[in-house]
């Protein structure tokens, strides 16, 4: 038992830690730019393809290196001939392109590489395990998934905080309007931070395909759960969306290997009570649940909070 | 701009002319040609060309050549019944699919209805691969066929495998939570208790369908348990992340599965992970079936595959043959003559041996094999998706240690 | 004299408009009525309740897209739970011998769609724009868990099932054939669409087009946008839950796929593409959509693709949608350049179709390669045929594409000379848009 709760609490962080790297970039560009990008999980699983084929011409660091860097040149050619043009038709346009666009890309990347899962993996260097767990054997990929999650947040977090630029980006998530007043090449911003966020879930991709399953319907699963993390985590806060991330992360995770339902708990229901739905809701397991928890979060809070929990900005 | 390529395209789809009725007998394969199921949907109907042309090489049936008209259903349960309908209006008698229960029981109650409701016009629907022991109890009726093994009567061959197999005392279930996975479950328990009532079950787990991304918990669970045998019906990412997981935690016990055989992308996991003849699942045929004519044809298809692994099933060569040998036995290709045809028609199945399509639920029994991936030996000269390493017979069920009872109770017609 | 003068202007101006709307909506039932007449295969009629039940379907959303400007990407719940409700009705009413013939179920999916909507719209629609877009988003994902949870009345995977003939006879109809299911879709089609029709010309349809446009305004005119859109959604749910009954009697059965992703995505392109801006632009919309995804997918393996990119193309250049660019030509048709404009189309087609063209033929050699690399080269796309292997076809593709587009640039520059041409008359004659 406590073999499991500490592998799901390993599993539950990373998978939060990945989804933070998708859901930062998110949030970022949503705070400045108002777009709510439907196409970013797409984006996250161009990363993952483009990593496979990399790896599987070069080698993995070569994708690790790569891919990010291409897929978010294209994350960057978008918004400078697309939807920048778009933005000025309004917010249902701008939904409904990325919303065209995410399921365009998915139909280019069945095209090009398959309906089925392909077979992309971590680098040989790191096939071994790392340590154990009781008896499970937790991967060395994981842990420098891990490393890498990390190590991207904390720059992150010096970029913005630090630099120039990051100032520039920090005053646009709250100010957008007074930064363009005071002079700064808001465009070009605007492309270079939609690009890197962008780049960050072409990131996610490339290192969570070998673990997760590589295939074309990535993206469809993820882009409302990301929803529901930029929303809950609030707009303009990284630090929302970080503990958003991990909260859902850790949720879904835990919600999947411990399972139990009502009828586990107090035995099955007696055959004189009503059945019809109710046993339903005394056989339902949290397993089944879980999924939905994202979501009652996301309407809650836009019901209740709008903000969200760490927002400093009404959408 | 817009408008005009949405004009030119208007203007390419008027162009195109429709495929007019020839001189052959046609069969719509209606299955998942596009969206995320469509490598097997497309695999399945290569396989059924085929086998067309093969039979049409050799003169055709009754003199007329066989046509695989395929439709694509989009693994919609509504698309399918539009597709059925489309196949239907352009004369088309017989329908075949597989990929995906719902679907199935869509078509067999649109075959049905639309049989009751057009007398005269009546279709035939050939289920290649669908599973649901439902369709041949309680949906069943006269104008379905099923040559897949059940998922009962494939529960019914392991358990008689692991019968004969003393060495196993402790069974681990775990499958997916939905209505397919619930009947593994139940059957596994109700044959295990009949036939080995000293095995004990020392876990049953029911996990979230294509949800988990993670196995290595339940595999956890199952070390914990001390189970030497685990069984499951897991299928596509839910059976292969699994076995993944238990390979590179290196968990021995030895998996029975329904589809840890014959299915795209196992073999490479399987080998990656080095699970060397420890996963067994359960097939109508595998390559290395010691049967000259299996062999031949295998050699053959692969020549034009190649190491891409496009796949038949030995349960389509058995469709068309029988349609086939029904055609020929009723001298017609009415529906209502091709269907008395079939009933209780003996073949000899693509791997050798006898098969029967039994009159009582329109359930196709044959020879199944537990069949089980790793090292070849010398003799086997067939390996999967490149990896060296291939299936292999570990036991042969006769056709009469399938058998499952059923309630089907059809009306026929006079 | 003054009042023989004054009388006949005044008459003929109000006739007129009304005498349109008899003649449209009458001519419409005509149709209506003939069609089986003209198309009398099974499956057109199967396809006409497809298209029938997609119209109703895509109005009921531009209730909330096109009048109120709500982008919802959960609309398909209403639509869902109607189509369940029919089909447990379907079942339940010969199962208690309840005299409710077929004819009466569509309202029964009506009134699920309101009642449901009246219970999820209060908190959707506090908030317009991308706050409601994220809530419809929300409740979407719930609604579809939730029948996967609730198998009793979802059916789970299978979903639920039904014979629709074993109703009480309407008037010897047990709508067993194709034909009297026909007549009872395109029956409820047409009130449907009507009724909505109306809803445009009421008060409250003029409202929530100011509450589209601008909400505060609305505020200060004394109307609490909140209630407009509450009021809208409510309408919205239920035309989409006659939609799904109308479905559900057409297929006898309901899945829980009628309430999710694919069938939201479905409405939203079929709306859009249509047009959001006139009346007829989701039904336009609604006939193209169903009529492409039936047909081009026997052309076409990657139809899906040619879509999307359709969809996006709308979205950028054209978004009012086929219903909006039509309407947009009354301008030139006002001011006598209708055939100027027209003829630069003509010449612009030519260069465009050969980009076009050589697209399809790059895509579909492309598909060919990566997904049956081990077929038979000779392939056909949309009815012509080529040789997937050979290079030619690779710098055919290439050069139709280079051509089409240096060509097509040159071209439309024509085109957009005969726009301008046109407005600039069009503003000097003081001739509105």
């Amino acid at each position: 038992m406590l073999e499991l709760v500490i592998i799901s609490a390993l599993n539950g962080i990373l998978y939060g830690l990945l989804l933070f790297l998708m859901a930062s970039g998110l949030t970022v560009v949503f705070s400045m730019l108002g777009v709510l990008n439907f196409a970013h999980a797409g984006f996250y699983m161009l990363g993952a393809f483009f990593g496979f084929q990399i790896s599987k011409w070069f080698g993995f660091w070569w994708a690790l290196l790569l891919a990010p860097v291409v897929v978010g040149l294209i994350g960057a050619a978008v918004e400078r001939f697309a939807l920048r043009d778009i933005h000025r038709s309004g917010h249902v346009a701008e939904l409904l392109f990325t919303f065209g666009l995410a399921y365009v890309i998915e139909e280019v990347v069945q095209i090009i590489w398959g309906k089925d899962p392909v077979d992309y993996r971590g680098p040989s260097s790191l096939d071994f395990p790392a340590f154990s767990i009781f008896s499970t054997n937790y991967p060395s990929y994981k842990v420098f998934m891990f490393a890498i999650s990390v190590a991207i947040f904390v720059a992150l977090l010096i970029v913005i905080k630090r630099s120039r630029i990051g100032l520039v980006v920090q005053a646009s998530l709250t100010h957008p309007q007074m930064v363009a007043h005071l002079g700064h090449n808001v465009g070009l911003v605007f492309t270079l931070v939609f690009g890197v966020g962008i780049g960050l879930a072409a990131l996610a991709g490339v290192i969570a395909g070998p673990i997760l399953q590589t295939q074309s319907n990535m993206a469809a699963s993820l882009i409302a759960l990301l929803f529901a993390i930029v929303v809950v985590g609030g707009l303009g806060s990284l630090a929302g969306a970080f503990v958003a991330s991990l909260l859902i992360g850790l949720i879904q995770t835990f919600a999947v290997s411990l399972d139990g339902s009502l009828a586990s708990l107090f035995g099955p229901l007696s055959p004189n009570a009503p059945q019809f739905l109710i046993r339903n809701i005394w056989t339902v397991t949290i397993a089944q649940v879980a999924p939905i928890i994202p979501y009652a979060l996301l309407i809650l809070v836009l019901i209740l909070r709008p903000m969200g929990l760490f927002g400093t900005r009404e959408t | 701009m817009g408008k005009i390529v949405l004009a030119v395209l208007l203007i390419l789809m008027s162009l195109s002319g429709f495929a007019l009725a020839q001189e052959s007998v046609r069969i719509a394969y209606i299955d998942t040609l596009s969206g995320g199921g469509a490598s097997v949907g497309v695999a399945r109907l290569k396989a059924f060309q085929f086998l067309a042309e093969d039979v049409n090489a050799k003169g055709g049936i009754l003199g007329k050549k066989l046509e695989i008209v395929p439709f694509d259903n989009k693994t919609n349960a509504q698309e399918s019944v539009i597709q059925a309908q489309k196949a239907i209006d352009s004369g088309i008698r017989f329908i075949t699919q597989g990929n995906g229960s719902s679907v199935a029981v869509a078509l067999t109650e649109f075959v049905l209805k639309h049989n009751e409701r057009n007398p005269g016009q009546e279709v035939l629907y050939f289920n290649y691969s669908s599973i649901d022991p439902i369709l041949t109890n309680a949906k069943c009726n006269f104008w379905h066929f099923a040559w897949d093994a059940n998922s009962d009567v494939k529960m019914e061959a392991i358990t008689n495998y692991i019968k004969a197999t003393p060495a196993i005392k402790k069974v681990y279930l775990i499958n997916q939570d939905y209505s397919y996975g619930k009947s593994v479950r139940a059957a596994a328990r109700e044959m295990l208790a009949a036939k080995r009532p000293d095995i004990t079950i020392v876990g049953d787990e029911l996990h979230p369908m294509l949800k988990v991304t993670d196995f290595s918990p339940y595999v956890a669970k199952i070390r914990a348990s001390g189970a030497d045998a685990v069984i499951s019906g897991n299928w596509g990412q839910d059976l292969a992340l699994l076995l993944k997981a238990a390979g590179s935690s290196g968990l021995d016990v030895n998996w029975y599965t329904y589809y840890g055989v014959a299915t795209a992308g196992i073999p490479i996991s399987l080998k990656q992970v080095n699970l060397d003849h420890k996963v067994f699942g359960v097939t109508e045929g595998i390559a290395n079936v010691d049967y000259a004519p299996s062999r031949e044809f295998e050699k053959r298809w692969r020549a034009k595959y190649g190491e891409d692994f496009v796949l038949f099933a030995p349960r389509q060569v058995n469709e068309i043959k029988m349609f086939a040998a029904a055609a020929e036995k009723a001298k017609s290709f009415e529906p209502i003559k091709i269907a008395f045809a079939l009933e209780n028609m003996e073949i000899d199945v693509f791997n050798g041996g006898k098969g029967v399509m039994r009159k009582d639920d329109h359930q196709f029994f044959q020879p199944l094999y537990v069949a089980s991936f790793g090292e070849l030996k010398a003799s086997e000269p067939f390996d999967e998706e490149g990896t060296g390493w291939g299936n292999t017979v570990a036991a042969k069920i006769e056709a009469n240690d399938t058998l499952t009872k059923t309630s089907c109770k059809m009306t026929r017609p006079q | 004299m003054t009042e023989l003068l004054s009388s006949a202007p005044i008459s003929r101006a109000v006739h007129g408009p009304r005498l349109r709307f008899y003649a449209v909506w009458g001519g419409v039932a005509v149709l209506l009525v003939a069609f089986p007449s003209i198309f009398t295969s099974a499956s057109s009629l199967t396809t006409f309740s497809l298209v029938g039940t997609a119209i109703v379907f895509s109005l009921s959303y531009n209730i909330l897209l096109g009048q109120t400007g709500l982008l919802s990407f959960g609309h398909a719940v209403y639509y869902g739970i109607g189509a369940f409700f029919a089909v447990h009705s379907m079942n339940l009413i010969p199962q208690y011998g309840l005299p409710i013939s077929l004819p009466f179920v569509p309202l029964i999916g009506g009134v699920a769609g309101l009642l449901l909507a009246v219970v999820t719209g209060w908190i959707s629609t506090r908030r317009a724009g991308t706050v409601f877009s994220m809530i419809s988003l929300g409740i979407a994902e719930l609604a579809v868990a939730l029948a996967l949870i609730l198998t009793d009345f979802f059916g789970g995977e299978d979903g639920i099932s039904t014979n629709r003939t074993k109703l009480p006879a309407w008037f010897g109809w047990h709508f067993g054939p194709q034909l009297q299911v026909y007549y009872l879709v395109a029956f409820w089609v047409f009130v449907s669409a009507l009724a909505m029709y109306a809803l445009t010309r009421t008060p409250l349809g003029k409202i929530c087009n100011a509450v589209r446009d601008n909400p505060e305004r609305v505020q200060f005119v004394g109307y609490d946008p909140h209630v407009v859109r509450y009021l809208a959604f409510c309408f919205a749910g239920l035309f989409a839950g006659i939609a799904g009954a109308l479905a559900a009697i057409s297929f006898e059965s309901a899945n829980f796929t009628d309430l999710g992703w694919v069938k939201s995505g479905a409405v939203i392109f079929s709306t859009y593409i249509g047009g959001t801006g006139i009346f007829v632009g989701p039904i336009v919309g609604a006939i193209f959509f169903v009529y492409l995804s039936l047909s081009l997918s026997d052309y076409t393996s990657v139809w899906q693709l040619y879509f999307g990119l359709l969809f996006i193309l709308i979205v950028k250049y054209a978004p009012g949608g086929i219903g909006g660019t039509l309407l947009m030509h009354r301008l030139p048709l006002r001011v006598g350049r209708l055939g100027v404009v027209l003829k630069t189309y003509a010449i612009a087609a030519v260069p465009t179709l050969l980009l076009v063209a050589g697209f399809v033929l790059a895509v579909e050699t492309l598909v060919h390669h990566t997904v049956n690399a081990n077929e038979d080269p000779q392939i056909k796309a949309f009815g012509v045929s080529f040789d997937a292997s050979s290079p030619m076809t690779w710098i055919t593709a290439l050069m139709l594409m280079l051509f089409g587009y240096i060509l097509g640039r040159l071209t439309w520059r024509g085109v957009t000379r005969a726009w301008d041409e046109a407005r600039t008359i069009a503003s000097e004659r003081g001739v509105p848009s």
